[in-house]
């Protein structure tokens, strides 16, 4: 069995950087929501709020160095909520 | 080594499996706050101008000082990892102890917020929120159930890490034998996962 004999290592300036560019979106989506750009400053905050997730999932999650199928099923979860919301809003928009 | 490894047989251990477990428990999560997010969504969708108005009596601040909190945590969480790894005992609890102090910071700066708001007498059932419209009682309904059962995971999670820390303390945990700390740290990052969201939907987009 694994014993974490061959397990990746991840060096610790690594998860200084991704630290680092998470802060950098944080502000970044506060500052870009004070201003006022009306539907899109919603559409901003998500983006930001993505792209935090997939460093947050890659990086402190290890996705990146695990095995794929990791990736695989979280992938295939996103998508699943992603429909559903679709879905969701299909209705509501179209009602 | 060949002999080391012989009696470990009956050491029943599967750290494949357990980390698996774990990521599926972690997609329940997700569903659960998913299925929230997607209420919040829709309700905001049918009150805007309600939603509008609550969310501004949020304080950004509180909200950005959390949000850089959770963050930091998981990245020491992450960082205990590496240090197991590379055999650094002592490294690797004060690694986790920072991410404990700093998950109780998060629970210290919530209930600052909470009681704020219910001083002012926001609150689920409060006389202020019956005089208000039908969108700002959902705001505020829906603000009280999901940070506060967010709040609940930062305590599970807090609880989950703290066990850990005896376990590695107590070197049941070491280099070659942590996979309940990665469970715990995965735990962490779900919680941040959540918050990122939660973060922008209440405190940003007014």
């Amino acid at each position: 069995m694994e014993n974490g004999q061959h397990a990746h290592i991840v060096k610790y300036k690594t998860f200084v950087v991704v630290l680092i560019v998470l802060l950098v979106f944080t502000f970044s989506s506060v500052g870009i929501t004070q201003i006022d750009l009306g539907v899109y400053s919603v559409t901003a905050a998500l983006i930001f709020a993505v792209l935090k997730s997939i460093l947050v999932l890659m990086y402190f999650m290890h996705l990146k160095f695990d095995k794929k199928v990791y990736a695989l099923m979280t992938a295939g979860i996103i998508l699943l909520l992603m429909i559903v919301i679709l879905v969701t809003f299909l209705d509501y928009l179209y009602r | 080594m060949i002999m080391n490894d012989h009696t470990q047989i009956d050491e029943h251990r599967d750290d494949e499996g357990a980390k698996t477990g774990m990521w599926i428990f972690i997609f329940t999560e997700l569903l659960l706050f998913g299925g929230l997010f997607i209420v919040y969504s829709v309700y905001r969708y049918l009150n805007p101008m309600a939603f509008h108005m609550a969310a501004e009596e949020l304080d950004i601040f509180i909200g950005t000082a959390n949000t850089v909190i959770l963050l930091v945590s998981s990245m020491t969480i992450a960082m205990a990892i590496t240090s197991i790894q590379l055999k650094r005992k002592r490294l690797t609890l004060i690694l986790m102890g920072i991410t404990v102090l700093l998950a109780l910071l998060f629970l210290v700066n919530k209930y600052f917020e909470w009681t704020g708001k219910i001083s002012h007498g926001i609150f689920p059932g409060s006389e202020i929120l019956h005089q208000s419209s039908q969108g700002e009682i959902l705001f505020f309904g829906l603000y009280y159930a999901m940070t506060g059962l967010h709040a609940l995971h930062i305590i599970v999670g807090v609880t989950f890490i703290g066990y850990v820390m005896w376990l590695v303390k107590t070197d049941d945990v070491k280099y070659d034998d942590y996979v309940i700390l990665e469970n715990s740290a995965l735990y962490w990052h779900l919680v941040d996962l959540i918050w990122i969201f939660l973060f922008p939907l209440f405190y940003l987009i007014t």
